[in-house]
């Protein structure tokens, strides 16, 4: 870093009050199985699972419900034993509320699980067995993107990581599963943080827990005391240092390329929550079927962490963690600066839910818009670097190339920025419209593209076919020509002969 | 279980949290920060400052609501609870001579609203400070009255105008007694240079130049008290409203050269301590340069702006026609700050500075 770089050194991210506590300090609370479970295919990043269930069928706690389908996808267990009584549309957890398709199951309250198979020494397995059986138990990135683990092992085996980077940052204010977890199954956390590092082939594991959170960094510092290629690092608390690429350059000095992966600098990242799960996965066989998640928010009469089996619906989580202090003015599924808006409480919770926000009227206000006063609290903010104001006059003048050529594409969507601008100008929510619009402009661009290959496969074969006409009528012709001739010239002959 | 009734009555995007700053409060803490160095000028130069103060922000206020009613805006009346035209009007006013008459404030105030910032299309779009404007356009249209000092009556001493003299003066009834008016620091060097005379000399002349921080002297309101306008500023660093870049700069870009020329012709140049204490200088750095709206959005930027600002103010000072210059540096940076913006954008991360992706390190470590 040059001197220069030094005195305007980016003082990135934003300190949002983070309401962790109380909740982080409380135990978590198991939550009984819901009689009903919805549980959607589509919980992870990639093409939705393909049920391979009937309805009717009994299922028991960790059968197989839907297999991956394509490059990119997770299989799908049940969360319970009991009925599949249903394989069709319900909301989505999603803002829009659209439907996606789900298997229902009835419990039948025994919870008994399938057969599993455990393994001793996952050290003895083959590091690609490993990511086999992790993409058996259908485990997924738990920090909330929800990407297949599986595949992020494997490619990360292939490009040939050193240093295992694990995110215990949980940057987002309210939400503490991660802390939980961290604080209650430390060892399991470092043993799934071992097998994936015998998994990659990476030497090391960083583990990055913001300084907020003392008493999970000493249980991690404990829990990773034997092992001397895993190590505990407290990163300062600031959000969003649980953003992979902050985390990295924070943890490893180094700095992601823009458009690549972490992998291109040696690194992949992966969540604590991940950890244990494939510590489940490959010491017990348990694949995903449940998570410890927060409830938490101004409207939520007890705040805390709640063990939820995937497919048990909001409304049911909130019941069970105490209710609500009247109608929430918001419900949010995830931290409140980057997580959804509910559209109501029926949609269920997946693979990816870290928390359950019910906000009060006081916490959800909404402010009016103002205009940008150039205070540049917002490029401060940024922890890329960007611009935000020029990019929002950019995208506000309908200039989406403008924004695009001063770096919208690298925009995170962390929210920083809105956060913190006085003026109230909804800046990220103006980058995600606007890489929406580029999206769909691209999406109408390679149309367009296949409609004109499509129409010129058609002219070049019509010519073809008229080229062939013509080139047959000719040859007919000549035929006919060459026949006519011979005709006339035996015609001759024979004229000749008769003279 | 229970059913939950709630329904989103629309979507709501992330974030769904926001920080505590707002519009208003920032222009609030703004006012707040010149709040000592305004009272402690009422006190030096007496009601007539008073008066003037009061009009200018009254004028401003008006002038605003009109502009926002004929642009058609909804609520014109809330959006001046944000304070910005609150502020330019006392800006203005902490420029002008504490003596002029009420026309002064009026006309400084329409010109710093309406032509510096609501035709450019109001709050934030404007590329010049309104109240640098309107002080330009005053001061080269009415120069005398914009260069009529008077020397500090604290309001409790002997001499000084009354309540109703005091209103006959903002009234441009009575002409400033000869006793009074004085030349501030700077004007009275640009003369006594501008006659040939050495610096030396003529401070001899008159008795070594009164520069305190206290500052009891002839000058506007924002120019008396160099320690309040400090203290002010401090204030502002402290809570976050502005940050450094942009006031070190103006301090270094005039102190230095100050330094240096001084140095080596203290006959023809003002030493450091006097372009410090006298003038617009503090203010200038602390108030103007860290103007939002008109100054770059980079804190290299604003560092670049500030040292603009300062050597500007030190060139036209010493060089220039004008015994003062802070207003014409501040307005000629105002006009290139789109071309430092462009030229300090913040390196992008996971890219080079021209753009590019940065080479991939870390795979062989
Ligand atoms: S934070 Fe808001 S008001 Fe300030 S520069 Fe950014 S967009 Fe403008
Ligand atoms: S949302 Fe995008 S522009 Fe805003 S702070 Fe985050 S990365 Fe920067």
């Amino acid at each position: 870093m040059g001197l220069l770089e030094k005195i305007f050194a980016s003082t990135w991210g934003v300190h949002p009050q983070d309401y962790k506590r109380p909740a982080a300090d409380l135990a978590a609370r198991a939550m009984p199985t819901p009689e009903r479970l919805f549980v959607p295919l589509a919980q992870h990043l990639g093409a939705p699972a393909l049920p391979t269930v009937l309805v009717g069928q009994k299922v028991k706690k960790g059968e197989r419900l839907a297999d991956p389908q394509g490059a990119v996808s997770a299989a799908i267990h049940a969360p319970t034993s009991g009925t599949v009584s249903a394989i069709g549309e319900i909301a989505a957890p999603h803002p829009s509320g659209l439907p996606v398709l789900a298997v229902t199951i009835d419990a039948d309250g025994a919870d008994e699980w399938c057969e599993l198979a455990p393994c001793d020494d996952p050290f003895a397995l083959d590091p690609d067995e490993i990511g086999r059986r992790v993409a058996q138990a259908g485990v997924v990135g738990m920090g909330g993107a929800a990407f297949p683990s599986a595949l992020k092992l494997s490619s990360s085996k292939k490009a040939g990581v050193n240093t295992l980077v694990i995110n215990g940052g949980e940057c987002e204010p309210y939400l503490s599963c991660d802390d939980r977890l961290m604080r209650d199954e430390a060892a399991a956390i470092v043993d799934g943080v071992r097998v994936m590092l015998h998994a990659t082939g990476a030497k090391r594991a960083l583990v990055g827990i913001e300084d907020n959170k003392p008493e999970a960094i000493a249980a991690m510092t404990l829990a990773a005391a034997p092992f001397g290629d895993v190590t505990v690092r407290a990163v300062p608390a600031r959000y969003p240092m649980g953003s992979e690429r902050q985390l990295v350059l924070t943890l490893t000095g180094r700095e992601i390329p823009a458009g690549r992966l972490p992998a291109d600098a040696g690194v992949v990242v992966h969540n604590v929550g991940t950890a244990r799960a494939v510590s489940e996965a490959i010491r017990y066989g348990r694949p995903l079927v449940e998570r410890l998640l927060t409830v938490n928010g101004g409207a939520a009469c007890a705040p805390g962490n709640v063990l939820a089996p995937v497919g048990a619906l909001v409304e049911d989580v909130l019941a069970f963690a105490g209710g609500l202090k009247g109608e929430p003015a918001r419900l949010v599924m995830g931290g409140p600066m980057m997580g959804m808006a509910l559209p109501h409480a029926r949609v269920p919770v997946v693979k990816g839910t870290s928390g359950i926000l019910a906000l009060s009227a006081a916490e959800a206000v909404e402010h009016e818009r103002e205009p940008c006063i150039r205070c540049a609290t917002c490029v401060r903010a940024c922890p890329m670097g960007l611009l935000p104001l020029e990019m929002a006059r950019h995208i506000e003048s309908d200039d989406l190339k403008g924004a695009v050529d001063i770096g919208l594409k690298d925009c995170i969507a962390c929210g920083c920025c809105s956060y913190v601008c006085p003026a109230h100008v909804p800046l990220v929510q103006l980058f995600a419209f606007a890489k929406g619009s580029l999206a769909a402009e691209d999406r109408a661009k390679q149309r367009l593209e296949a409609t004109r290959k499509l129409a010129q496969a058609k002219n070049e074969r019509m010519a073809a076919e008229a080229r062939e006409k013509a080139e047959a009528a000719a040859r007919r012709k000549a035929e006919r020509a060459a026949a006519k001739a011979k005709a006339e010239a035996e015609a001759a002959a024979a004229n000749a002969e008769a003279a | 279980m229970s059913r939950l009734a709630y329904r989103a009555e629309r979507t709501f995007a992330a974030p769904h949290a926001h920080g505590d700053g707002s519009v208003g409060q920032t222009m609030f803490l703004v006012q707040l920060a010149l709040t000592p160095a305004t009272l402690f000028g009422f006190w030096l130069y007496g009601w007539p400052a008073f008066f003037l103060w009061t009009t200018t922000l009254v004028s401003a206020l008006v002038f605003e609501f009109f502009c926002l009613r004929l642009m058609g805006r909804k609520a014109p009346g809330r959006a001046l609870a944000d304070g910005s035209a609150l502020l330019s009007g006392w800006l203005l006013a902490m420029t002008l001579p504490p003596w002029s008459p009420w026309w002064v404030g009026c006309l400084g105030a329409f010109i710093a609203i309406v032509v510096g910032k609501q035709v450019f299309g109001g709050l934030g779009q404007n590329v010049f400070n309104p109240a640098m404007v309107a002080r330009v356009a005053l001061l080269i249209s009415f120069p005398l009255q914009l260069t009529a000092w008077v020397t500090p009556l604290p309001l409790v001493g002997a001499g000084a105008p009354g309540f109703v003299d005091g209103l006959y003066i903002f009234l441009g009834q009575t002409p400033l007694p000869d006793a009074m008016t004085s030349a501030s620091l700077l004007g009275f060097a640009k003369t006594e240079l501008a006659r040939g005379a050495e610096l030396s000399q003529a401070f001899a002349a008159v008795g070594a130049p009164q520069v305190s921080w206290l500052g009891v002297r002839a000058g506007s309101l924002g120019e008396s008290s160099a320690l309040l306008i400090a203290l002010g500023g401090a204030f502002l660093l402290g809570v976050g409203i502005i940050r450094w870049h942009a006031p070190v700069g103006v301090l270094a870009g005039t102190l230095i050269p100050a330094l240096i020329a001084h140095a080596l012709a203290p006959e023809r140049f003002l030493d450091a301590h006097t372009h410090l204490f006298s003038g617009a200088l503090l203010l200038g750095a602390f108030f103007i340069a860290t103007d939002y709206v008109t100054t770059p959005a980079t804190a290299a930027g604003r560092l670049a702006f500030g040292l603009g600002v300062g050597l500007v103010t030190w060139v036209i000072r010493s060089l220039g026609g004008y015994p003062e210059g802070v207003a014409f540096a501040v307005l000629l940076m105002n006009g290139i700050t789109p071309l430092i913006d462009r030229c300090t954008r913040p390196r992008i991360l996971g890219r080079t500075r021209g753009g590019e992706a940065i080479a991939a390190v870390g795979k062989e470590a």
